[in-house]
């Protein structure tokens, strides 16, 4: 074992992680701990661009930006945080453009602008062009951005090291953050890393989806080491589904596509979304486009022999326009699909996208321990938190700013209480559970495989807890997960040795994604409600009476060992806006 | 009622295209293992793959099926990441980007890792000096305006559009590896980091063109690319490698960019 002493230590290297790490890279000793190579995050799967009121193609505004951030949440949105959010928007796109980022430029030659779901002038008239982009891989440009200014800054990274537990100590009856344990993929060695301050910026947990736009990487392990150390998860029953993935591939095609003015069609060729959002039409939010599609696959009007997908049609768009402003997914429709989407519509489905709940944090990336009480010298921010800027259903293109304005605020906030603070002591034996987690792994003899029961978790979840839920598909889940997660004590891996043993991180991963879909599930058990992306078919209204408030679930363990999930909530931050009916 | 259609539990591997017949497939694979035995060997491994599935597909049933200690990287599975370049049948591309039907399943398909870094594991290789290079370039916008404007910088989309091939890299290291100047000689920068130099030296907000163009005039520098095409026949995003190439060589030579 190794142990290292940084005043910061930042888990992950994606948008989040490295936006925070160049700002505690000028202000404090930092080292960034990734489990990929910086540049294979999955930020840079991100094509269609990021919000901000600039302004420069049309009038606009980040009061209009705050309400439908807040209006896209169905209201579960902390309006103090939107606020920060669509306000810093602006110098955030300013500050990744003076980074060198290669945005599309207007005729003037300021950044270039496009519509994009949900984001509308003047509180819901019409759509307005406020998607600062590059092409259809603005993530691909911010992350190659923040890597290369990270290059020049200097940053230390530990590429390929697993973040594999979070090491809490207690001091004064307060319970402070004092560092990470990692596991080196190429040695399977263990490293302790003790750090005044520790960001999460690990991203999120779409992989217990089967359909699902989320690469294999994307399992959770932030949020599962914090929970599993008594800290709350919040909303965590909040996922969203982007209306158009590759059908059965669930690989991403941007609402920029739509954007750009692609339509959904239904299989009698019917613009289907003119009756469910009269204003907004395909640009509705993802939540109501999702419904919309399989609305319209349930009452018999989808596509294909088996009626189970709808078209996204850009065959009336000139080739010019797809060629400059959509190469990527129009190349990715004829290497999949084979098909040629200048001439034909292309087959999609709704796809498992983005984890609006997470790690519960203040506006300064502060993580909570509770409703109000922060964990000194712990941070999150991206993905893996929850703000909440995003409420119940976030709004496209308001994630890469997520990433960039919270990123930014938690490595400022961070390298600042590393000043201010000495090393907390480490626990006794820091790295003894991972040791034994890694031990039991590697010297199983049980019977059970990684690969199926990952696979039965990504069915149960894709057939109880996506687009529509009820009661009983939500206990079905709860009860398969249970299921799982008993036979999970019994998995057993073929590589036993130490270099690259990626078979070990895949079974290490499918903990953290079974121990996630619990609380997903058991979350969204308890919202006898339907809001944003969790829609109840049970309880097909939103209820602000009784659900008005966020979801904190928490582990606990009991005398004899056994774990339940106990739920609280969280009253919303409500500042200028008064709960609506949400049209588009 | 759950939500609709989805796949069932259909038996089938990846039952995507129902009406794909499965086929069986031969991978051969480079294995190593320093950890088993100093000698990297073939191996053989029987499948049943719909055409339509990606290599990458095939390797994971490979992994999770048959042998668990079958390592490689990847992780986004569509071509954007650039984790799982490696040489499939004597070519290099992306895994999660070749699908089984592009590359003839009659024949034992070939798979081992890129040429010319050090093989770790299997078809994992050490990253290290294909990034060192690609740092040695100076990758990042350098600016001398002591006054940095509020707003953004302007610049026409004419200005935008001349290095915007070379925006598209993704560092996965295919080119690079292709390059038969690079398997001889460790020390040449390589295509990749060349391509990378190439997007700042052409962007009209850079500064420090004439710093990179010293750097890449070096021994080990532009001059030593003898024009075989191979980085751009391997090139996943479709960059025109060898062109990028062409260009720095010419503006060393012109001092114009």
């Amino acid at each position: 074992m190794k142990v290292h002493k940084y005043d910061t230590v930042i888990v992950g290297a994606g948008g989040a992680g490295m936006r925070a790490a160049i700002e505690a890279t000028k202000r404090s000793r930092t080292a960034v701990l990734t489990k990929l190579y910086p540049t294979r995050s999955h930020t840079g799967a991100a094509q269609g661009g990021m919000a901000a009121a600039l302004a420069n193609v049309e009038e606009d505004n980040w009061e209009w930006h705050t309400f439908d951030t807040v209006k896209g949440g169905d209201y579960l949105v902390d309006q103090d945080a939107a606020e920060i959010l669509a306000k810093e928007a602006i110098d955030s796109v300013l500050d990744l453009e003076k980074m060198g980022l290669p945005f599309n430029r207007t005729p003037d030659g300021t950044i270039d602008q496009r519509r994009f779901g949900g984001h509308s002038r003047n509180h819901g008239e019409a759509p307005v062009r406020r998607s600062c982009y590059a092409a259809d891989r603005t993530g691909h440009m911010i992350l190659q951005t923040l890597y290369q200014n990270c290059v020049k800054e200097g940053v230390e990274f530990f590429n390929e090291f697993y973040v594999l537990d979070q090491l809490i100590t207690e001091v004064d009856g307060v319970k402070r953050s004092s560092g990470v344990v990692a596991y080196e993929l190429a040695t399977g060695e263990i490293h302790v890393f003790q750090a005044k301050s520790v960001i999460y910026a690990s991203g999120g947990t779409g992989k217990f989806f089967k359909v699902t736009s989320n690469a294999h990487t994307l399992t959770g392990d932030g949020q599962a080491a914090v929970y599993r150390r008594g800290l709350p998860l919040e909303d965590m029953e909040f996922f969203q589904f982007h209306p158009t993935g590759i059908w059965r591939m669930g690989i991403l095609l941007t609402e920029g596509a739509r954007g750009e003015g692609g339509i959904l069609r239904n299989k009698d060729g019917e613009r289907f979304m003119e009756k469910y959002a009269p204003v907004m039409k395909d640009l509705a939010s993802r939540d109501v486009v999702s419904r919309s599609i399989y609305t319209e696959i349930r009452e018999g009007r989808g596509c294909g022999p088996e009626g189970d997908h709808v078209y996204l049609d850009l065959t009336h768009l000139p080739p010019e326009q797809l060629d400059a402003k959509l190469p990527d997914i129009t190349e990715f429709a004829r290497t999949y699909l084979g098909i040629e989407p200048y001439t034909d519509p292309i087959p999609i489905q709704p796809t498992a996208h983005y984890a609006m709940g997470g790690i519960p944090t203040n506006v300064e990336g502060e993580v909570l321990i509770d409703n109000t009480t922060v964990v000194p010298g712990l941070y999150a921010a991206g993905e893996v938190a929850c703000v909440s800027v995003h409420g119940a259903n976030r709004l496209g293109t308001n994630s890469l700013l997520d990433i960039n304005v919270f990123g930014r605020r938690a490595g400022i906030a961070a390298a600042r209480y590393a000043h201010t603070t000495d090393y907390v002591e480490l626990p006794e034996a820091p790295e003894a559970q991972v040791v034994a987690q890694i031990e039991r792994l590697r010297t199983s003899t049980g019977n059970e495989r990684v690969a199926e029961l990952r696979s039965e978790l990504q069915e149960t979840m894709d057939a109880n807890v996506m687009v529509f839920r009820t009661e009983q598909t939500i206990k079905t889940a709860v009860e398969k997960i249970g299921e799982l997660r008993a036979r999970y004590r019994n998995v057993a891996i073929q590589d036993k040795g130490k270099r690259f043993n990626t078979d070990l991180l895949e079974a290490v991963e499918l903990g953290n994604l079974l121990d996630l879909a619990e609380v997903m599930a058991v979350s969204a058990l308890a919202r006898k409600e339907s809001r944003g992306g969790h829609y109840r078919e049970d309880y097909p209204h939103r209820d602000d009476i009784n659900f008005m408030r966020h979801t904190m679930a928490y582990r606990e363990v009991g005398d004899d060992g056994t774990e339940s999930i106990r739920l609280d909530y969280k009253p919303v931050v409500q500042t200028r806006y008064q709960p609506m009916e949400r049209k588009y | 009622m759950a939500t609709p259609v989805l796949d069932k539990a259909d038996a089938a591997p990846e039952p995507g295209f129902a009406d794909s017949p499965y086929i069986t497939v031969t991978f051969r694979v480079r294995r190593f293992n320093p950890e088993v035995s100093a000698e990297a060997t073939w191996e053989d491994f029987q499948l049943d793959l719909d055409p339509k599935e990606r290599v990458l597909d095939g390797l994971h049933k490979i992994k999770w099926e048959q042998d668990g200690t079958l390592t490689f990287r990847r992780s986004c599975a569509h071509g954007i990441c650039g984790s799982d370049a490696m040489r499939i049948n004597g070519k290099n591309r992306l895994a999660c980007k070749t699908l089984i039907k592009d590359i003839n399943p009659e024949k034992p398909i070939t798979v081992e890792a890129i040429k010319g870094l050090t093989v770790l594991k299997d078809l994992v290789v050490d990253m290290d000096p294909f990034f060192q290079a690609y740092r040695d370039v100076m990758p990042f916008l350098i600016t001398k305006d002591t006054n940095e404007p509020t707003r953004e910088r302007l610049q026409t989309a004419e200005d935008r559009e001349r290095f915007d091939d070379t925006t598209k890299c993704i560092l996965c290291a295919a080119c690079t590896s292709s390059c038969p100047v690079f398997w001889n000689d460790g020390q040449y920068f390589g295509p990749a980091a060349i391509v990378n130099a190439h997007r700042f030296i052409f962007d009209s907000r850079d500064e420090a063109g004439e710093q990179r163009l010293e750097i890449l005039n070096d021994r080990d520098g532009v001059w030593r690319c003898r024009t075989t095409f191979n980085c751009t026949d391997a090139c996943p995003r479709g960059i025109e490698v060898t062109k990028a190439i062409a260009e720095v060589k010419r503006a060393l030579i012109t001092r114009r960019f």
